[in-house]
């Protein structure tokens, strides 16, 4: 369950680039994550709300996009789903594929901070009666 | 102030950051990393007490580490090959990653180590995701665990430089399909080297240290399709 120390350096990452950007609160984080990644997205969820409570990132949502594993022939040209478990041997001439393009994706890809919290009204003079 | 920022960061970045630089700083000093990757109770401690006896015997610097949840067991058993050997508890977590790694060969890895082999925790599925710093990536296999194993567990399988299938002495009780087996490699990491040991009969002796020295002398080791991303 390497799920929460995943959650932790998406937290951990996310946390540099909001104090980077001046940023005082996350509102969503969108990742990647390639089927052939090794994680898994449910348990990723619950570990994100864990790691993220009483930080910066309290209350983030978090939107998974899941990418699909596509592998690559160079000498036959095609390129294929991987599909799970992964062939990655090419259907056209059973060499071993040249490269998987896509599907081994963890990558937070994109995030949006918070609105900044309203300015506090000023306070209205208040004046002594005599 | 504009709220949306594209990040495009690699979320295991600093683990690969770290492994990249502990491969580079042992490189230069002479030492190669051997990480060991099975499930539970395939036979990781009995193939490396037998691979460092050897090494030793051949007169080849080596040191292991070995990481468990709990007990220092398995560096008692490796510890009678002679050669120093280190007992990491992860305190429940279920992988290693290279900075634990790196902090625990700082006051320990003899200077003069040729191979290093880290027997990572019991587990093929967290610690496929996390490099180590290692050359060499071997995932082990026993026959009893059925043949199907490199479908379940894509990542480990797919992400190896060799694959060792152990206890071959019990293959044809436990009606090990190896032809299966090979192919089911196959699927997952095509043109991966598969080698059949047993302790017992002492079938492969020798094969771990021998594909590690290959490594340490710059021999180009198996690059998986999946590592190609």
């Amino acid at each position: 369950m390497h799920e929460m120390s995943v959650a932790l350096s998406v937290a951990d990452q996310v946390e540099q680039a909001a104090r980077a950007h001046g940023a005082t609160g996350v509102e969503r984080v969108r990742l990647d994550i390639g089927e052939l990644a090794g994680v898994v997205p449910d348990s990723l969820h619950f570990c994100f709300e864990l790691v993220c409570a009483g930080t910066l990132l309290d209350g983030a949502e978090l939107l998974v996009r899941a990418v699909p594993g596509r592998a690559s022939c160079t000498p036959c040209g095609r390129e294929w789903a991987t599909g799970m478990p992964p062939d990655l041997t090419c259907p056209g001439c059973r060499s071993a594929a040249t490269a998987l393009p896509a599907g081994r994706e963890l990558t937070i890809t994109e995030v949006r901070w918070a609105r900044p919290p309203a300015p506090a009204p000023a306070p209205i003079p208040h004046r002594e009666e005599n | 102030m504009c709220r949306t920022v594209d990040l495009k960061q690699a979320v295991l970045a600093k683990n690969s950051m770290a492994a990249r630089i502990l491969r580079t700083e042992l490189t230069a000093r002479g030492t190669t990393v051997v990480n060991l990757l099975s499930s539970p109770g395939s036979g990781k401690t009995a193939l490396l007490e037998r691979e460092l006896r050897l090494a030793r015997e051949r007169g080849t610097s080596v040191a292991a580490l070995t990481a468990d949840l709990a007990t220092e067991n398995d560096a008692v058993r490796l510890a009678r090959s002679g050669v120093p050997v280190k007992q990491v508890l992860t305190d429940g977590l279920c992988h290693l990653e290279a900075d634990m790694l790196a902090g625990h060969l700082h006051d320990w890895l003899p200077e003069e180590t040729r191979l290093l082999f880290v027997e990572n925790v019991g587990n093929l599925v967290c610690p496929a995701s996390y490099d180590l710093g290692e050359s060499l990536r071997v995932v082990l296999a026993s026959v009893t665990e059925g043949e199907d194993k490199p479908l379940k567990y894509p990542a480990a399988f797919g992400l190896a430089h060799l694959v060792i299938v152990t206890k071959s002495d019990l293959a044809a009780p436990a009606e090990f399909d190896e032809d299966a087996f090979r192919a089911h490699v196959e699927r997952v990491n095509p043109g991966v080297e598969v080698v059949l040991t047993s302790v017992r009969t002492g079938e492969g002796a020798g094969v771990l240290v021998d594909r590690a020295l290959r490594a340490a002398e710059g021999d180009a080791v198996h690059a998986p399709v999946m590592a190609r991303a």
